[in-house]
């Protein structure tokens, strides 16, 4: 079985300052994985880099059963080959509707002239509102998504990655400022979601990733420091001194 | 198209427009009204300012594309027009001129005529290339969308493409006119320099119909092509297209995670204004007779901005309020005819007092009223246009 996505060997800096360091790692297809690690451990930056937004100075980053290189493609490209990602802040049309942030994401075609010419179809309303169902807010598709509580929105925006129907998930802290309910309800959705898809998760907080259930890899300093169950990597030396220890005395 | 007529607005905006034309053209002095001529003109005029703004608000209030250089388009239609009306007058007059002649003159001789004619004031009489449609209503009409349409192609690809935005983009776009504005003041542009053209009142084959009854032609297909402007902005700021110009308004990088190409967006919406501009220039400089480089300077395309702030930006209603409202009442100051205020030391006279007065206004809208006029009709609450989920919902509910 090969890897849906391969990161291999990739480094960044920014301006002489290295935020990612010969990184590698490999999500297989319908595989939930965690990244944890302390802040500007280049998270947000190794998603960055898969989904076009930063070019890395080496590496390969590969993607499908074909190996396509994501290095040469633009961002949208790249999410149309089935690559979503869901922002560390909440990022939704907030001056449309809940339904129109929607039909905005619904898997159809993208040019132009295609947008121009789309009308809804019963089959897109009623997708519309099954995934409005699954991340609870079927009450709110006529409002506008700036109305939304702060959870909510962050719910929008997975729902707008399911509307995608993307092979691979990029979800950067979903559970960031989030009541426990919220955090319950969010961990059922990611779960429900890695069935059938391949899902990373950004995290800080340690009891949402026990909820995941799922193989962590421990970012530091740009480079990977431990990978395995969530029991293993807590119990790993270095991990508890440059993460857990300094959590701890929070 | 039918989210576009579900719109109360819109279906108001185009019941308003008819009645207004129908009245006013049927008060024409022409048709043995009270209107003169030069008002029928001015409204005329205006009509396709307006249009001009409904297209610059696409771009701006929807697309969120702050062009400072959709006048240059504008000016640009009133160029390929001016270009027929100029030489077909020409050649009549040399073609009767030469009538007498004792032997017909050639083409050649007639061809002479209208270069030594029509380019002597900058001192040349060779007809340039450029001129090659001149002759041809249908040739300079086809380069009324062609020209523009192109320029907007290139310069936005360009644009578009490096990703330039914001404060950068408007410059580029004021760069764009200003330096359009610079060539076509050259005498050798092929445009006759600063002269431009004139007499552009006097549509060749129509030379004996009075300009009373012109100005009314004018007038009726000003108000038909902002009607059907309307209609395709409307349209095309309504449904999906609508909610991606609108994305990349708000947040472009997150459009483009969704998978569209948002240069490909922002290009579709630029030359598409940019056709509309032109044609909208195509109809007011007949009207205005006269179109000269000093008519797409960038301070035009700026004024072009305020008219759809003041309006109010992102609604298309807004933008001909604010493009009527401030070029009538800037006709109004500048026409010499509102009483200056004298206050003995120093004395207000409108005609240079009004820009100053323009320019607060503009600074009081954008600071205290950013909706622009436009907002005022929030407080009327007109009944919301079925949306598409109400009838699903409502099923749900019965269940
Ligand atoms: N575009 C950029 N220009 C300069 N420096 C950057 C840029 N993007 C990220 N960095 C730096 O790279 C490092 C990694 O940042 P990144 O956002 O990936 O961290 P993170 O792991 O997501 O942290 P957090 O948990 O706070 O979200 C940080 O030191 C950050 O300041
Ligand atoms: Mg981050």
């Amino acid at each position: 079985m090969s890897a849906l996505l391969e990161v291999a060997g990739v480094s960044v800096s920014f301006d002489g300052f290295k935020a990612i360091n010969d990184l590698s790692f490999e999500i297989a297809p319908a595989e939930m994985r965690a990244i944890i690690g302390p802040n500007g451990a280049g998270k947000t930056t190794i998603m960055d880099i898969v989904t076009g937004k930063t070019r890395p100075d080496e590496g390969r980053v590969l993607w499908g059963e074909n190996n396509v290189s994501l290095l040469k493609l633009s961002e949208a490209e790249i999410a149309r080959l089935g690559i979503g990602r869901k922002f560390q802040r909440p990022t939704v049309f907030e001056d449309q509707s809940v339904f129109d942030n929607l039909v905005m994401s619904l898997e159809n075609p993208r040019g132009p002239i295609a947008a121009l010419a789309y009308s809804l179809t019963g089959g897109d309303a009623a997708r519309v509102r099954e995934i409005a169902d699954e991340i609870g807010l079927s009450k709110e598709l006529p409002r506008k998504a700036g109305e939304l509580s702060h959870g909510q929105k962050q719910w929008l925006e997975i729902g707008m990655l399911l509307a995608q129907d993307p092979q691979l998930l990029l979800v950067d802290e979903p559970a960031a400022g989030m009541t426990v309910g919220e955090r319950e309800h969010t961990t059922r959705l990611l779960k429900d979601v890695a069935k059938t898809r391949s899902v990373i998760v950004v995290e800080h907080d340690m009891e949402f990733v026990r909820q995941l259930e799922c193989r962590v890899t421990v970012l530091h300093e740009g480079a990977v420091l431990a990978e395995g169950s969530l029991d293993h990597v807590t119990n790993d030396e270095r991990v508890i001194e440059v993460y857990l220890g300094r959590s701890g005395e929070r | 198209m039918r989210a576009v007529f579900s719109k109360p607005s819109t279906i108001i905006v185009l019941l308003l427009l008819v009645v207004f034309t129908v009245s006013a053209a049927s008060m024409a002095e022409a048709n043995g009204g009270e209107i003169s001529t030069s008002l029928i003109k001015t409204l005329g005029m205006t009509l396709c300012l307006c249009l001009a703004a409904v297209a610059m608000d696409v771009s701006w209030g929807y697309t969120g594309i702050l062009s400072l250089g959709h006048f240059a388009f504008f000016g640009l239609g009133g160029y390929m027009i001016g270009m027929w009306i100029m030489y077909a007058r020409t050649e009549r007059i040399v073609v009767d001129s030469l009538a007498n002649a004792p032997l017909p003159p050639t083409p050649q001789e007639i061809r002479d005529g209208i270069g030594t004619q029509i380019f002597g004031v900058v001192g040349e009489s060779e007809i340039p290339f450029i001129w090659f449609g001149a002759h041809s209503l249908i040739i300079q009409l086809a380069l009324v969308v062609l020209v523009p349409g192109l320029l907007a192609l290139v310069f936005g690809w360009l644009a578009f493409r490096s990703r330039v935005t914001g404060v950068y983009l408007s410059i580029l776009t004021q760069a764009m006119t200003l330096a359009l504005a610079l060539y076509l003041f050259q005498n050798d542009s092929g445009l006759r320099g600063n002269n431009g053209h004139a007499g552009l009142q006097n549509i060749p084959g129509f030379e004996d119909v009075p300009q009373s009854v012109v100005s009314v032609w004018f007038f009726v297909a000003s108000a038909v092509a902002l009607g059907l402007g309307y209609v395709l902005c409307a349209f095309v700021v309504s449904g999906k297209f609508g909610s991606v110009i609108k994305g990349i308004r708000d947040d472009e990088a997150r459009v483009r995670f969704l998978g569209y190409q948002v240069t490909h967006y922002k290009l579709v919406v630029f030359v598409m204004t940019a056709i509309i501009c032109s044609i909208a220039g195509a109809l007011y400089y007949p009207q205005a007779g006269i179109i000269n480089p000093a008519e797409i300077a960038p301070i035009a395309s700026i004024y072009l901005a305020v008219w759809v702030a003041i309006g109010g930006r992102g609604r298309l209603y807004g933008a001909s309020i604010g493009a009527a409202f401030v070029s009538l009442l800037s006709t109004w100051f500048t026409g010499g005819r509102v009483p200056d205020v004298d206050f003995g030391v120093f004395s207000i006279e409108w005609v240079n007092w009004w820009q100053v007065l323009l320019g607060v206004s503009f600074v009081l809208v954008t600071l205290f009223a950013p909706k622009g006029i436009g907002g005022l009709f929030d407080l009327i609450r007109l009944p919301a246009p079925r949306p598409p989920w109400r009838g699903e919902a409502s099923k749900d509910a019965a269940e």
